[in-house]
């Protein structure tokens, strides 16, 4: 716990080429089969920032956050916070540093103990991981019950007496016990109502400036992301596709599956409204991916290339990194202007 | 004549109304949008159209009519007949809503079988040419895959060749693609709106996503806690609305705070049985509301192709009208 005051660009979590996979049993004679889950995934998160990672069910979102809480450990790549390394660890330095990287589940239905009081499940992280006295621990929760908007007689009440929307607090104020720096929220919102989701999202941007808080957020909704993110990062089959700023990415996105992400979109305003990229077919089966560019199979620009050589991830301008053969042989440029 | 009109269509469970007078008009080739949060009554007042809200669920109506024909004095016999054929129905979730029991080619062949009949050849002659209109690739297997060999999408597309099977004149569409990924989503929406076109049917879309409605529908309906607030024609709803509650979630979505910190969100949530307010249902959350509000209910102004329910509609600035 530094009590110092924190330098504004302070490099908090790095992840350097983090992959997981797993091994997948087929049958008494069959090889073994493995699944790419995540496969390279290397960002950098700064102090008060947010990270979102983008993609559809399945390109391996949700596993990196898993990771990053260290809930699984990597098959290979480094993960760092605050320049130490996580994974080469004491089991007993592990849980300190565990305490400072939490997570806020997708489903507040499913995340919260339904035999459990609010105020025990706010206290179990301090019961686990601190000696405070039981009053100590109450005081605390209820604070804490106050910054996420619940009131503090919710304390001796049980999960199914809320709605989604305060369970979504109660999950995220639980998050917050152990004074975390970073939280990973795993689709925090897709499973609340658009009037209740703008509550949440104020109030996870209220305690980000707050606490100082920086996200990895989680999310396949585009818009929520636009609003909140600082810097994103799309993902297609466990990989990074393009990574950059939220700027550069929904004003300048170039590899194609983030241009049929963005256009397949709804729109409010007509005037916002993008052609449509059809893409056909869906997400390939990670047992079985295909070669070259794992896009390929639903990309329009494919060639022989993408169809071969997998791309690499290269940075297009400063920090815009995207993994394309299409984008680097400038086959898109003409197309990109025709979607404006 | 319209393909299917409602007047005062309630639904309720014991003492709660989920769905309290509401009344509204599909015409052919027309989709019609039903917005609105959970718990406000949406998927429930269709449910009420198809016939399907059992014990001890009560449905009444002044007028509940299928090209002028009554839906609530009709033999049931009858009605059956009506409903899966002429009235289709697509439900919210695909994985959990066909039989995971039976291969998709049987699900489908059942539909045909029980309207249409025929042989068994010209029964699976047909479910192919189905399967190929929602655009599943290989149909002839796809017949004898079981619903769990299917991915979500594909699901949704088999759900969509069973309700237009027998040719409907009007499909509901329940929250077609709520589980469903965003490129997924755009592919079957386009394959509704496509069919729609070509069999000139009556759609009614629900979701909770505006901007989808946005995009798709002619004419928009708002629902808040089992009543309309408002409707209209889908542009001009989403340009200038008329009710609170309609700016309130148009302003709490992201895209609408571009540029800015926070998102608008509306106090509180949707009024659940035990908390229903006296008068206007939105009073405790609306920024306008007035002791009147509070009191007395209000009643629908306005003509009847742009209603609003509310004592102090907006105007155009999005203010209300003194």
């Amino acid at each position: 716990m530094s009590t110092s005051k924190p330098i504004d660009s302070e490099l908090i979590l790095k992840a350097t080429k983090l992959k997981q996979h797993y091994h997948v049993k087929q049958g008494m004679f069959k090889a073994e089969a493995v699944v790419k889950a995540v496969d390279g995934v290397s960002f950098n998160l700064e102090k008060g920032k947010t990270l979102a990672v983008v993609g559809e069910s399945g390109c391996g979102k949700s596993t990196l956050g898993r990771m990053l809480t260290m809930i699984e450990t990597p098959t290979e790549g480094e993960l760092s916070y605050l320049g130490q390394d996580l994974l080469s660890l004491s089991k007993s330095a592990q849980k300190k540093l565990r305490q400072k990287i939490q997570i806020i589940f997708q489903n507040p239905y499913g995340s919260l103990n339904p035999r459990k009081k609010i105020g025990s499940i706010l206290e179990e992280p301090l019961v686990i991981n601190t000696s405070l006295s039981k009053a100590e621990r109450k005081a605390k929760a209820i604070v804490m019950m106050e910054k996420v908007g619940l009131k503090a007689e919710h304390y001796d009440r049980y999960p199914h007496m809320f709605s989604g929307g305060q369970r979504q607090r109660i999950a995220i104020a639980r998050g917050l016990m152990l004074d975390p720096n970073v939280i990973v929220a795993d689709e925090p919102v897709s499973a609340l109502d658009v009037s209740v989701q703008a509550q949440v999202l104020n109030l996870m941007m209220d305690l980000q400036e707050e606490f100082g808080l920086s996200y990895v957020f989680i999310s396949h909704d585009l818009s929520v992301v636009e609003h909140i993110a600082d810097d994103v990062m799309v993902m297609y089959l466990g990989k990074v596709v393009e990574q950059g700023s939220c700027e550069q990415l929904f004003n300048n996105p170039k590899h194609p599956y983030t241009l049929a992400l963005l256009s397949s979109t709804p729109q409010l305003s007509p005037e916002k409204r993008r052609k449509r990229i059809k893409l056909e077919g869906e997400l390939p089966s990670p047992l079985n991916p295909p070669s070259g560019c794992a896009f390929h199979g639903r990309c329009s620009y494919a060639n022989d290339r993408c169809r071969s050589e997998t791309p690499l991830l290269r940075t297009e301008d400063d920090s815009h990194l995207i993994a394309c053969h299409a984008v680097e042989e400038n086959r898109i440029e003409a197309f990109a202007e025709g979607v404006a | 004549m319209s393909l299917l009109q409602l007047e005062n269509l309630s639904v309720t469970f014991g003492n709660f109304r989920a769905v309290d007078n509401i009344s509204y008009k599909v015409e052919e080739g027309e989709v019609l949008g039903i917005v609105g949060e959970s718990g406000s009554g949406k998927s429930v007042s269709s449910l009420a159209i198809m016939g399907l809200i059992d014990f001890p669920g009560n449905v009444t109506a002044d007028k509940l009519t299928f090209e002028g024909q009554d839906l609530q004095t009709m033999p049931e016999k009858q009605r059956r007949k009506l409903t899966g054929s002429d009235i289709a129905m697509i439900f919210q979730d695909p994985m959990t809503s066909l039989n995971p029991c039976f291969t998709v080619g049987y699900q489908i062949i059942e539909a045909l079988k029980t309207h249409q009949g025929g042989s068994k050849k010209e029964l699976k002659t047909r479910a192919i040419e189905l399967l190929t209109q929602v655009g599943i690739p290989a149909p002839e297997s796809r017949l004898d895959n079981y619903p769990h060999q299917l991915s979500g999408g594909m699901s949704q597309r088999v759900m969509i060749a069973m309700a237009i099977a027998c040719n409907p004149r009007l499909l509901v569409a329940d929250e077609p693609t709520t589980a469903l990924d965003v490129t997924i989503q755009a592919q079957i929406i386009d394959l509704l709106i496509e069919l729609q076109r070509e069999k000139q049917m009556g759609l009614v879309l629900i979701t909770h996503d505006l901007a989808l409605v946005a995009e798709v529908a002619h004419r928009v309906i708002v629902m808040y806690a089992g009543q309309i607030v408002e409707s209209g024609p889908a542009s001009e709803v989403f340009r200038s609305p008329k009710h609170p509650y309609t700016q309130a979630l148009l302003a709490s979505l992201p895209e609408s705070a571009a540029g800015k910190a926070r998102l608008e969100a509306l106090p509180g949530v949707v009024p659940g049985q035990y908390d229903r307010p006296q008068g206007c249902l939105l009073s405790p959350r609306c920024p306008y509301a007035t002791d009147h509000c509070r009191q007395v209910e209000p009643d629908n102004q306005g003509p009847i192709e742009r209603q609003v329910k509310c004592h102090t509609p907006l105007n155009s600035e999005g203010r209300p009208a003194a």
